[in-house]
């Protein structure tokens, strides 16, 4: 490889992260997520409105002329870094990034091309139809097209509770628009607090073809893998930030516990492995951005970001002791969030299975 | 001063005026050491032209592409990662102009006198006497672990000047003349059954003061540079896809079917991904360096490689099986220099088990990470306020 990817951030992007950081600190602390968690509305739609509509994120991936901001998946995962930081209840990556693909793989149809705007401006929020867990290339439910309308049911989709339209793929190999009006959508009681899932129910629901469903699928996982180390490095860098923070304070045997080697060494390692997350995360952006190594670049991020971050947020509830075990400290809703995410978009194993094939070291 | 188009037009005027096909390649390193072509980032006269760093890598694009000799750094990776930039930074101007073209035209090797048998991790605790006589200091004592002492023409020095005071206090750095009469080099034969390292005895080895770097008693300062350079030097290295360790275990993967299991693809698997992200942060780091932004991401950079090379090599025996039980010679030799993934994998894997010591060991690596970068309060010390010559030892 002749080229490298540029692995640093630039002045924009660190502006960029400057804003949201600011629009978080003050519209999204950790015990305002945790109260609405367990309410019937646990997303944020007033900060999504904020993100999307008032800062203009929500368009990022998409070219100036369709509508969007025409920036590039390094940008987009800037704004993912900061809201895995802030466990942000948000619907960005399943609309702005997820969605959002899946619609710019549909250049052809004019609806597709409305939708796609109506996403960028935050006209509308956006949910791709297909489990959460999900790899690109891997099988998802297809549910049935018939006379023009679709009958079936999808569970696991994550963030539908408040999409206005669904990107629904139908085992006629079509990516369908259904209104999400049309849909029975229910909540299901989900591991990550704030990112909560729903079961997709059709029955007989109008749709409209907006292209085909493998490539338009298939370009939203991976672009969803992708961006998701960013935010996986967000909830890794917090973690890391809050328990070393913890343990300066905390005091036992008449020091800080942070002075002891043996945890010492523990968050030594953690931080290794976050700044190593860090130049996955950035390559695989970049990669997305540049259309460069993309395959690779996204699957070696996945199969690093997933247990690195898992044990990120493991290390931060062990080393807070009893209180990281409490429902009123944040660090669960982290945890939950970075275990949730090592499967979303196709485990690390997964990930890993992938690269066998593109590095070629093939299984026996 | 100078940028890139600039660089470039000089190297390629030195190249048309010394045609690498028609000169010596001693002669060629002298000249492009007096071009200010040897490391661009030194000061004009010493081999720089006081460039940025990163553009160095434009003088070496265009010398390569001539065909151009280098300095074989691997030669003398002590001399130009560790002694140059601390005579550089602490040197008066004598001791840059007599010692840095000699050392980068590698035509004297350098080799490191700071660890001793009583002061490994606690280097600061060493014992090596250096006392003061008239114009030189007379100096007692035994390195150990020293690379390339056998082929060495200067070593760095760390001494004991002062024994009443502090530990960290009364330490000062010289340069010591290798061919002095005092100096014995013992080989120290390793796990590999070759000798990269050696026991190095001092008897009342003469130094003249000129040969001090730094001042009296501001040794161990001056021993930071070096070190911190060192980490650099092993982490900072900028690497292909499989460039490293796990390179050769990837194309036995390939080209032997046959050996291969389903608990090894996933291990390798994992490792190949490991290896990958530590390679990118490494070209991360790099970027940081060549936009003027360093981070603290070097410190950390040498305690990835180490447990990456161990475990890779390790995997690598395995799937070699019945052949992973041979291993290719035991025979004494004493190499030149140093080679990671030279010869076969029993010798990578014995090797490798130095990357977690040499260079600081991990354990005093993650003690870094946790108190410089992390900011975490040190372990209580009891050897602080107390004179060096009071020390339990």
């Amino acid at each position: 490889m002749s080229t490298q990817p540029d692995l640093l951030y630039s002045e924009e992007e660190e502006a960029l992260r400057g804003a949201v950081r600011d629009l978080l600190t003050d519209h999204c602390d950790a015990a305002g997520v945790l109260a609405r968690a367990e309410t019937d509305t646990p997303h944020d739609l007033s900060l999504w409105k904020e993100l999307a509509d008032g800062m203009g994120l929500a368009g990022l991936l998409v070219p100036e002329d369709r509508g969007g901001q025409g920036a590039t998946h390094r940008e987009a995962a800037v704004v993912l870094e900061e809201l895995g930081r802030a466990v942000a209840p948000v619907p960005y990556l399943t609309s702005a990034v997820v969605a959002t693909e899946a619609l710019l793989a549909c250049d052809g149809d004019t609806v597709g091309q409305e939708l796609l705007g109506d996403l960028a401006s935050a006209r509308k929020t956006g949910a791709l139809a297909v489990g959460l867990h999900t790899a690109a290339g891997g099988a998802f439910t297809s549910v049935r097209a018939e006379n023009g309308t679709l009958s079936g049911t999808v569970t696991g989709v994550a963030d539908a509770a408040v999409a206005d339209v669904l990107l629904v793929p139908a085992d006629d190999g079509g990516l369908y628009a259904v209104d999400a009006d049309a849909a029975a959508i229910t909540p299901q009681t989900s591991l990550d607090l704030t990112r909560p899932l729903a079961e997709v129910r059709l029955d007989a629901a109008p749709g409209r073809r907006i292209g085909d469903a493998g490539p338009a699928v298939r370009r939203a996982l991976r672009a969803g893998a992708g961006l998701l180390a960013s935010e996986q490095l967000g909830l890794a860098d917090w973690t890391l930030t809050e328990t070393v923070r913890y343990l300066k304070d905390r005091k036992q045997f008449n020091r800080p516990v942070g002075g002891f080697q043996a945890l010492k060494h523990r968050l030594a390692r953690l931080w290794l492995e976050v700044v190593n997350l860090r130049a996955a995360a950035r390559a695989a952006a970049d990669a997305l951005a540049t259309g460069a190594d993309t395959d690779v670049s996204v699957a070696v991020a996945q199969a690093y970001a997933a247990p690195a971050a898992v044990h990120a947020a493991e290390e931060a509830l062990q080393l807070h002791g009893g209180i990281g075990m409490t429902w009123e400290h944040p660090v669960h809703l982290y945890l939950k969030r970075a275990k949730a995410d090592s499967i979303a978009y196709g485990t690390a194993g997964a990930h890993r299975a992938a690269l066998a094939e593109l590095v070629d070291l093939r299984a026996p | 001063m100078t940028d890139a188009s600039e660089l470039r037009r000089r190297t390629r005027e030195f190249l048309a005026a010394h045609p690498p096909a028609a000169t010596g390649r001693l002669d060629f390193l002298r000249a492009r050491f007096d071009a200010g072509l040897a490391w661009v980032h030194f000061p004009e006269g010493l081999g720089g032209l006081g460039a940025p760093r990163a553009l160095q890598a434009v003088v070496d694009a265009e010398l390569e592409a001539a065909g151009a000799p280098d300095n074989d750094p691997r030669r003398i990776g002590i001399g130009l990662g560790m002694a140059a930039p601390t005579i550089l930074q602490y040197g008066t101007e004598e001791q840059k102009r007599r010692f840095l073209k000699p050392l980068w035209t590698g035509e004297e090797v350098w080799c490191q006198l700071f660890s001793e048998p009583g002061a490994g991790s606690d280097l600061a605790a060493l014992g090596t006497r250096a006392v003061r006589e008239g114009d030189d200091w007379v100096v007692n004592g035994q390195k150990v672990w020293t690379s390339s002492a056998h082929v060495a023409r200067w070593a760095i020095l760390i001494a004991r000047t002062d024994p009443d005071v502090p530990k960290h206090k009364g330490i000062t750095y010289f340069l010591c003349d290798m061919t002095d009469p005092g100096v014995e080099v013992r080989p120290l034969r390793q796990i590999t059954g070759e000798a990269e390292f050696n026991e190095v005895f001092l008897t009342d080895v003469r130094i003249p003061d000129s040969h001090r770097l730094g001042e009296v008693g501001d040794g161990w300062r001056v021993a930071q540079t070096t070190l911190n350079n060192e980490r650099v030097a092993i982490g900072g290295m900028r690497l292909p896809r499989e460039g490293g360790m796990i390179g050769p275990v990837s194309r036995t993967w390939r080209e032997r079917p046959e050996l291969r299991t389903h608990e090894l693809h996933q291990r390798l698997l994992k490792l190949w991904v490991d290896a990958e992200v530590a390679r990118l942060t490494g070209e991360r780091l790099r970027q940081q360096l060549v936009a003027g932004q360093p981070g603290p991401e070097g410190a950390g950079m040498k305690l990835g490689f180490a447990r990456l090379n161990q475990e890779i090599s390790g995997l690598e025996v395995e799937l070699l099986g019945a052949e992973g039980l041979l291993y290719d010679d035991w025979t004494m030799r004493r190499p030149e220099k140093v080679d990671f993934t030279g010869r076969e994998a029993g010798y990578r894997y014995l090797r490798a088990k130095g990357n977690s010591i040499e260079g600081g060991t991990s354990e005093v690596l993650l003690n870094i990470v946790a108190e410089r970068v992390l900011g975490l309060p040190a372990e209580p010390r009891t050897d602080k306020d107390v004179a060096w010559k009071d020390l339990a030892r």
